[in-house]
């Protein structure tokens, strides 16, 4: 069964120096309350997972969080470069960050992997690309019942998993709605799990396209109201695009995103 | 007998619009479509609202069928969700309905590309380890490039980005020529078209390098030539594209202004 604890001793229990973690939602329902909870307790030497990293990692990894990144697009989508991972990996600002890069369909099957209880899984991926000559966790399979040529990636199983979701019951059963992504697959895949909440519900009514979490897979639930902001939690509040516009700016430079985070993060 | 009439063109476009509409053309009604986020994003929504309505539009968060009202910011707004036939996850988006080619055409952007139409979105420079610049990285592209029916690149051109060989291949194109795709078990036929601000590039049958096949108005093949790091080759019938009808560019001004609440205009 969840425990539902708050934010704060979620994290100090759940996340610790040095663990692989996977903070997932693909553009909806990011948990950026949970990140900045992370950088409020000052983890170090985590390796980070993530599809695509979007500026709740781009704020970890400037704040020194990260040893390693595990990823398939680090961008600032629709806008353009995320400045701290790039100054990360061309100037090694705040420290070197170490990186492993796939392609979504790559990250994809890992995580489903993982999530299965298989050593790794194999897809039609990545053939002709560069990719494997960088990442050797990209390799050539053949099929033993074809003769195919297929290409095999390994596992995830992180440490912990975190993800938002719209609600739980007051049982911790959690429900998601709207892209949900890789978010099923990253709770199942991880040792341990948060999800942060909107809201509890004394009980979860039906939803058409649901998913449904039961609390006996998930290890802590915490309600962070508005814990996707500037993502989105459809139902609930709306992407503020603005503010992934505004991050441009501010995370360009090394002092204006520092002075950013305190204000809004550390001092928050 | 009364022809057809000519469309009304319009005036006072620019190079980006006149990109946009001529990709948007590139799109037939009924195709499935794998979009990716940006121009390609722009120019497929727009062959919606204009002579595609029954396009099915696919992006990789997962929603199918998906019909905004405005530009989507990324590829994952609320609005391609809720407007959209159906929403999966998104193994389930690249394994049951990219990776088996039930896909016609995917339609990517590109940082980098080549003349063999391989695209970069990994690094610029030598050297993986120590990139002069870190770009975004593969995201769904290698695989959408892979297995769709066919590709087509949509992206802006200049001499550092169209190059004889691309720093990194990201997403493959043609490899190194002919019977590359086939070698490496690409089951999709490759890009069909380079859709830039100048004009419509497209691969030589024989040499899969990439051709100048068709001019904007007021483009010149020299210009063409002088924003490309190859060699270029030149079609013997160029085809002159038409600028934007009037109905064609009112409507993707409606697309951008339509997006709620972002700063410096939906890209």
């Amino acid at each position: 069964m969840a425990e539902i604890v708050p934010l704060s001793q979620a994290i100090a229990e759940l996340v610790h120096d040095g663990d692989s973690v996977a903070l997932e939602g693909f553009t909806h329902l990011i948990p950026f309350g949970a990140g900045h909870e992370i950088i409020r307790q000052r983890r170090r030497d985590l390796t980070l997972i993530r599809m695509t990293p979007d500026l709740i990692y781009d704020q970890m990894i400037g704040m020194g969080c990260a040893r390693q990144l595990v990823f398939s697009w680090g961008g600032n989508p629709g806008v353009g470069s995320l400045h701290r991972f790039r100054d990360a990996v061309e100037r090694c600002w705040p420290g070197p960050l170490e990186i492993e890069e796939h392609s979504h369909a790559g990250m994809a099957n890992r995580y489903q992997a993982g999530a299965s209880g298989l050593p790794f899984a194999v897809l039609r991926g990545y053939q002709g690309t560069d990719l494997p000559s960088v990442t050797p966790n990209i390799k050539p399979i053949v099929c033993p019942f074809t003769g195919e040529r297929l290409t095999a990636v390994p596992a995830l199983n992180p440490d912990v998993a975190i993800v938002h979701a719209q609600r739980a019951d007051t049982d911790g059963n959690v429900q998601m709605w709207g892209i949900t992504g890789i978010q099923k697959e990253a709770v199942l895949s991880a040792r341990r799990s948060l999800v942060t909440v909107e809201e509890i519900v004394p009980e979860l009514d039906a939803r058409p396209g649901a998913v449904v979490l039961p609390s006996w897979v998930i290890t802590c639930v915490s309600v962070v109201p508005g814990g996707s902001r500037p993502s989105y939690a459809l139902g609930y509040y709306e992407r503020d695009n603005d503010a992934y516009v505004r991050w441009d700016a501010v995370s360009r430079d090394r002092d204006a995103f520092l002075s950013w985070m305190n204000r809004n993060v550390l001092e928050a | 007998m009364a022809g057809i009439a000519e469309p009304a063109r319009a005036e006072g476009y620019t190079a980006d619009e006149m990109m946009t509409v001529a990709a948007s053309r590139a799109l037939h009604d009924g195709m499935t479509c794998f979009v990716g986020i940006g121009l390609p994003s722009a120019a497929a929504n727009l062959a919606r609202v204009t002579h595609a309505p029954k396009l099915v539009l696919i992006y990789e968060s997962g929603t199918i069928g998906t019909k905004p009202g405005w530009l989507p910011l990324s590829i994952g707004d609320g609005v391609l969700a809720e407007s959209a036939d159906s929403v999966v996850s998104v193994p389930e988006i690249f394994n049951y309905w990219l990776q088996p080619g039930r896909i016609d055409v995917g339609f990517l952007g590109a940082a980098q590309i080549d003349k063999f139409g391989n695209i970069n979105t990994t690094i610029i420079g030598p050297d993986y380890a120590e990139p002069k610049t870190r770009l975004p990285g593969a995201g769904g592209a290698p695989e959408i490039a892979a297995s769709c029916r066919e590709v087509i690149v949509v992206t802006r051109q200049t001499r550092r980005s169209f190059v004889d060989r691309v720093d990194f291949v990201t997403s493959v194109g043609f490899g190194t020529g002919p019977g590359d795709r086939a070698r490496l078990g690409l089951t999709g036929a490759g890009p069909r078209q380079i859709i830039t601000d100048l004009g419509v590039l497209e691969p030589d049958r024989d040499t899969c390098e990439f051709v100048l096949t068709g001019l904007y108005q007021g483009v010149s093949v020299q210009d063409v030539r002088a924003s490309t790091g190859w060699e270029l080759a030149v079609a013997d019938v160029l085809d002159k594209i038409p600028p934007p009808a009037q109905a064609e560019l009112a409507a993707l001004r409606r697309l951008q202004a339509a997006a709620p609440g972002v700063e410096g205009a939906a890209r």
